[in-house]
């Protein structure tokens, strides 16, 4: 398991802007000059061609980081909203737990905007006035979607991280997110859990490319990303 | 995957790597370029007969994946005949939404096993077997009424399904060497959690009303008998960040340690699940 003090640095690194370099170093030494898991660092060489514009994620981790920072965002915000203004109907019960995954996804979000620091993107401007926070079926909709979309996202994403110790955060906060999709699933439908809308037929969750979760995000974003700097495998 | 950057790499270390593989560099390019077009499915067979072939059984190319595997085969089957034999039991679960989502969840953990057995045979590893007479579900006497009390059974569920979680999330590292294999490995870790949200549902709506489907401190609203499951899951401090009321925000301490499901290690994993078996 990654120690404190190793995590402690890594943060040191993010503030100073040098997360890729000790990133790779902090990588390397994990390994040793033989191990197996040298590998994982030679397939994933990003891709150069970087012809977009928009707010640039970044690249290698820092970019990978970015991009969970832009979903806890959206998601954060989601949750931030419903409380404006809660659906008619909610229960005691529905406003206490919806409350603690807002409080989760501002945890979340903030955590990534503290541990990137210099190298965060900026807040985004987001969208959500295609979810009609009066109804209760359309929040839940919505609150379904992001964290089914979530869990797809980080699951998709942890074979793009070089550092273990990113994987291994990435890993605590995707069972959250599957924690709050199953319980969002169960309030729509009760035993909707893990149906076969979110698993394959080996009982297995699915994993999305950043570029495939940013396109489905897009209708909640009008800020641009520009992804294309992102490690591709 | 960059193939190509991938033997590069090992021949820095291992400059017979080539003739290991194949001999013929040309051919690995045609492979790499023929991996480009098969199912990602199928991915992980063509690297680990590859690898397996070149480096034999217990390599460390492949031998952490194998054993990795095979403690996760391993976990899923006790899960798988837990409720198996939790579903068959007579009177145990009432008949409605209780039995329709422990059958759902019975299914998905046979399928689990069912999809490690198979990716460990590709990889050219022997995958373990475990039958029900392998088990004590009782724990030696701890959970004594776990097949005829439906609380104990929706108790130790929760526990099951828990561990697993941190289980799955302490060996994702392990697994870093193969892409397809760390994927698939995440995508049963988040089945696990969502196992895991529902059955604390089921207890809370039973009475259990201190337990939420997200993990509160280390409480796992059991017992002492079931605390090395849930200790440590009461961290507020993810790399060496403060979550509690960070930045400003209100995050209570629950809160923050909700936030963040923590791993645990295979011994750690090992110790707990040992008294379930006979």
């Amino acid at each position: 398991m990654p120690t404190q003090n190793s995590s402690e640095k890594d943060l040191v690194a993010v503030s100073d802007g040098r997360i890729k370099s000790l990133s790779r170093r902090n990588f390397l030494g994990y390994l040793g000059g033989a191990s197996a898991l040298l590998v994982t660092a030679a397939a994933c060489k990003k891709d150069d061609n970087n012809n977009d514009t928009g707010v640039d994620l970044g690249s290698g981790d820092v970019g990978i980081l970015n991009y969970a920072y832009a979903l806890e965002q959206i998601e954060a915000a989601f949750y931030t909203k419903i409380f404006d203004a809660p659906y008619s109907g909610i229960t005691t019960a529905e406003s206490a737990l919806l409350g603690d995954i807002r409080d989760h996804e501002i945890a979340h979000r903030e955590f990534f905007k503290t541990a990137l620091a210099g190298s965060a993107i900026p807040a985004l401007t987001l969208d959500f006035s295609s979810i009609n926070f009066s109804s209760r079926d359309s929040v839940l909709a919505a609150a379904k979607t992001f964290e089914d979309l979530g869990v797809t996202a980080y699951n998709g994403a942890g074979k793009l991280i070089t550092n273990p110790d990113y994987l291994v955060l990435a890993g605590k906060i995707v069972s959250v997110e599957a924690r709050h999709a199953a319980y969002i699933r169960d309030l729509i439908s009760n035993g909707s859990f893990a149906d076969s809308t979110a698993l394959d037929a080996n009982a297995l969750d699915m994993a999305r490319t950043p570029n495939d979760v940013l396109t489905l995000a897009s209708t909640f974003v009008k800020t641009k990303l520009n992804a294309s700097n992102l490690p591709t495998s | 995957m960059n193939l190509q950057n991938i033997i590069n790499e090992i021949e820095k270390v291992d400059p017979e790597v080539y003739e290991r593989l194949d001999g013929r560099r040309g051919a690995l390019k045609n492979f790499s370029k023929f991996s480009g077009k098969v199912a990602l499915a199928a991915l992980p067979i063509a690297f680990g007969s590859m690898f397996k072939k070149a480096y034999g059984k217990g390599s460390s190319v492949t031998g952490l994946i194998d054993d990795t595997l095979n403690f996760a085969l391993t976990l899923e089957y006790i899960e798988s005949n837990f409720y198996i034999k939790g579903v068959a039991s007579v009177g145990l679960i009432p008949a409605g939404p209780g039995l329709g989502a422990l059958t759902t969840i019975r299914d998905h953990e046979n399928a689990h096993v069912n999809f490690l057995r198979s990716a460990i045979t590709s990889l050219g590893a022997t995958p373990k077997t475990f039958v029900a007479a392998d088990f004590d579900f009782t724990a030696k006497g701890t959970f004594s009424d776990v097949f005829t009390n439906y609380d104990t059974f929706l108790a130790v569920a929760q526990t099951f399904e828990d561990t697993g979680v941190r289980a799955y999330k302490g060996q994702a590292t392990n697994l870093m060497a193969s892409n397809d294999i760390l994927t698939a490995a995440l995508n049963i870790h988040s089945v696990e959690a969502r196992h895991a949200s529902h059955i604390r549902q089921m207890r809370r709506a039973r009475g259990a009303s201190t337990v939420k489907p997200w993990i509160t401190g280390k409480d796992s609203g059991i017992g002492a008998v079931v605390q090395a499951s849930y200790n440590g899951e009461d961290l507020t401090t993810q790399a060496g960040v403060n979550i509690v009321n960070i930045n400003g925000f209100t995050i209570s301490a629950a809160a923050a340690s909700e936030a963040f499901d923590e791993p645990l290690t295979k011994d750690d994993i090992l110790a707990i699940v040992t008294p379930f078996f006979a």
